[in-house]
This record gives C-alpha cells, structure tokens and sequence, in this order.
C-alpha cells in the first residue's frame, strides 16, 4: 500500500490535534462524582460518562498520574468537549483547566454546597449544549501524518507472536515512514527480549532510559512475586494457548514493533510525546491500563492483537481487533475487526496482512466503529502506583 | 498441503501447532519462516492448537530456542514430536 500521498478524515481540534471521534465527555474526578456523571449522560443523549473507582486521598506521584491520565483523556483530540465533575470544585477546576490548554470547550462542577440534584442540572444544561456544538463539527481531509497510532496485544498466545503481532509490525513500518506518531510499551512484557529493544533504539542514551524504566519494573516484580509469576504474566489464557514463559510471550510481544522502525524515545506513563516516530511508554501490561495510558496520551487510533481472545475496549480511543487464532476468530467472531489467519494457512503474506490492517485503520479513522465500540466495551481503568494516604 | 506447524527460525528447538486437533502419530507437515523451508515430523503426544512440539532432542536443563532467542530452561527431558509446555518448560527469569 502506498502511503506517500494517504489521508484520512477527522476532527481537527482547537489546537491543531486531529481527532477520529467526536464524544462529549462527562469526566468524574473521583469515585463519589460518578453517580452524578452517569445521571447527566443518562439526561443528554450524545454524552458519555467514564465512571472509575478512584481520586481519593491519593499523594504525590500516584495523585499527579491520576491528574494526568483524566486531563490528557479529556485533552484527547476524540473528544469535543468535557464536563467535570469532582466532589469538591477545587480539583474539578483544577482538570478542567488542565483540558482548557487545549482550547476546547470544558465546564467544571463541584457536588459540595449543591448536592447531586443541582450538580446533575447545571451539567445537564451545559452537556446539552456542547452536544449541539459537537454535533455540528466536520470531519476535515488530513494527512496520515496528522493520525497518532498506538498498539497492545492481549490474550496473547503463539498465533499472536506468529501473525497478528507481525502484521502490526509490518503496518508500523509502513506507517513510520510516513512521519506518523506510534507507540508501544508493557514494560514487563519485554522481559528476555529488552536487549533485542535496546539495539532498536536511535541512540545510546534512549537505550539507557529504556533500561532505567525495565530495571525500575523488574524491581517491582522481585520485590512482591511469591512465585515466578505463572499465570498472572503469563497469564493463564496465555497459557491456554500454548505461550509457556515471560520470555516466549516477550519475543512475540516484540513483533509489533515491526523490523525498521527506530525507537525515538521513551514516555512515562500518560506523557505526550513531543514529536513524531516510535516511542516506548513505560506501563503495565495489563490491556485496560495500558490503552487507558496511551489514550490519556493522546493516541486516536489502536492496534490491538490478540490470540485467545480478549475483547477490551477503550471509551474515547477506537481499538481496532485483530487475529489469527483460527478457533477465536470462529468462537468470538463479533470481537474481531481484522481476521489475519489466512497467514498461519499460508494464503496471505505479511505485507497482505499488513496492508488488510491499514485498511480497516483507514475505515476507522473516518468513522467505522469498532466492534469493541459496537459491543459497548468502555474500559476505563487508571493505573495505580501505591496504596491511598 | 496443510501446514499443521510453524517454526519462526531454523535454529529454534520448538514448532507451533496452527491446527485443531493434534493427535499423537499424526503425520505432520512444519514451514520454517525465515528460511522457508518445509519439514515433516510425527506428533509424540497430543498437542493442542498454539502449544509447541520439539523438534530437537532435548536434555533436562537445556536452553530451549524459539525466535532464534532463549525462551527458558528445560525441567525434564523432552523427545522429538513431544509438547512442550508448562510441565517440562520454566522461565529463567522470575
């Protein structure tokens, strides 16, 4: 597929950011705040609400990355516009000023003084009409360069090493070319291949930030493991399906990054990156947190490969499925965008496969929703560093 | 021709199985990727769809090579055609 001339059609936002979907978000800053999110996007139909269990009594690095996974999902080119709401206004106003630096339309609401009832009708009243204001934007012709594309295996098992990670190795590799901005991370799921990653990154010094971020990991795991971590990373679908240890399950991890590319630099989690190329975010490898991460940092579009079948979703960033397991893309067929198991019977080619997945990335760039999205899968999980004060 | 398994490099000690229903004494038809080259193998055990047969004799403690790359250390001795899994196969990292 030749990509030298390729665009798509989105939303271009405030600040230049171009954007696949167009959602009005009703962003609870806590755990309490999500009765009253919920109620407004149950009143205003165009809204969706992203209820999660935090935002209490957090601290220091854990707090900021709270602050910072809720603006940057609010900051997200998907996203038109934003109603926040938190128990106290203070930090409502906080994010909300957070999203502002966009340039696009946000509002803040504290429950404290008011109750839920008066919370739920002035976000109502203003919900409705950003509604009014999302639904009268259009999707403008943009250049492939403008799209931002992240990626996420999960359920892996050795038909993902096999074909369907390749097959997003080889779309990034074509995609790289073309000044896009990708990323990849699942920091402990490089574990036996982090030397194949330091030799792919473009200059020593990101290959020692890169081994900063995999030793500050592997830390974590020798610190609290009671056994060799079988069955959780692993994970038992892994095995299932035949993956046996870290390392088997890395190497093909490690197919999604394709053979060209170069790995520019390193991301913490939630961070923006600065710039076009491949960056590395340092996250977890669990499905939900890692596309939460890579969707508060701003990605539009996901690749997501998995062999047994895991069926995630994200509520702002459209994740694209795909398979080769052949028994999966038969037993959940309506969790699967792209089948690629014509590779493992050899009636396709990796380039085909690839060219297969860009194509639908295309589809769902200018507005074909996924089945995740279709199937209602909303997964909005925040990644925890340590316990609540 | 069904291709019945997949070795990713020719160096690899270990095959995926890509079809359903695996049984022992099947007759098997295997394609090396990166070289392209087809081989043949009896399966030594039922092996299901995505878990490994060996297609090296291997000893206890061996390294076992899948990707041209170390994906662990051998627990038990394993024969040529037979699964490679959980019970004969561990990390060397955790």
């Amino acid at each position: 597929m030749d990509l030298s001339k390729a665009t798509f059609w989105g939303y271009r936002r405030e600040n230049g950011r171009v954007g696949t979907r167009n959602h009005v978000l009703i962003l609870p800053v806590d755990d309490l705040s999500n009765a009253a999110a919920e109620a407004v996007a149950n009143n205003v139909k165009g809204t969706m609400a992203i209820p999660h269990p935090y935002g209490r009594l957090q601290f220091g690095a854990d707090l900021d990355l709270h602050f910072d996974t809720l603006i940057g999902t609010g900051a997200n080119p998907n996203v038109a516009a934003v109603i926040v709401i938190c128990i106290e206004e203070g930090w409502a106003k906080k994010v909300a000023d957070g999203i502002a630096k966009t340039g696009k339309p946000v509002c803040a609401y504290g429950i404290e003084l008011h109750g839920d009832h008066d919370t739920i009708m002035r976000a109502s009243r203003q919900a409705k009409e950003f509604v009014h204001m999302a639904s009268e934007k259009k999707r403008e012709e943009c250049p492939i360069k403008d799209l931002w594309v992240s990626c996420k295996c999960g359920e892996s098992d050795t038909t993902s090493g096999l074909a369907s990670n390749p097959t997003v190795g080889n779309a990034y590799d074509k995609l790289y070319q073309q000044g896009v901005t990708l990323v990849f991370g699942e920091t402990t799921e490089i574990t036996g291949g982090e030397q194949l990653v330091v030799k792919r990154c473009r200059t020593p010094k990101i290959g020692e930030q890169f081994m900063a971020m995999f030793n500050r990991y592997q830390d974590i795991v020798n610190a609290h493991k009671t056994n060799d971590l079988s069955e959780s990373q692993p994970t038992k679908g892994n095995i299932a399906g035949g993956l046996t240890t870290i390392e088997e399950k890395a190497l093909g991890n490690l197919q999604k990054i394709g053979k060209k590319c170069v790995v520019d630099g390193v991301l913490d989690k939630a961070e923006v990156p600065k710039g076009p190329g491949l960056w590395f975010m340092d996250s977890s490898s669990a499905a939900a947190e890692m596309v939460t991460l890579v969707a508060a940092a701003g990605f539009v579009v996901h690749f997501f490969p998995t062999g047994q079948g895991n069926i995630i979703g994200n509520p702002i960033l459209p994740v694209i499925k795909l398979s080769a397991n052949p028994r999966t893309v038969r037993t959940m067929k309506e969790h699967i965008d792209v089948d690629v198991s014509g590779l493992l019977r050899r009636e396709i080619n990796l380039d085909q496969a690839g060219d297969m997945l860009l194509d639908m990335m295309f589809r769902t760039a200018n507005g074909r929703l996924t089945s995740q999205e279709v199937l209602g899968h909303r997964e909005f999980v925040l990644t925890r560093l340590y316990e609540s004060a | 021709m069904t291709t019945h398994f997949i070795v990713h490099d020719e160096g690899d000690s270990v095959g995926v199985v890509v079809v359903e229903g695996v049984k022992a004494g099947d007759a098997l038809n295997g394609w090396i990727m990166d070289q392209d080259k087809t081989i043949t193998f009896k399966a030594a055990s039922d092996i299901p769809i995505g878990h490994k047969l060996a297609i090296k004799p291997l000893k206890k403690d061996d390294t076992v090579i899948k990707y041209g790359v170390d994906i662990g250390r051998t627990v038990a001795a394993i024969k040529p055609g037979e699964h490679v899994h959980v019970h004969n196969l561990k990390t060397k990292r955790w």
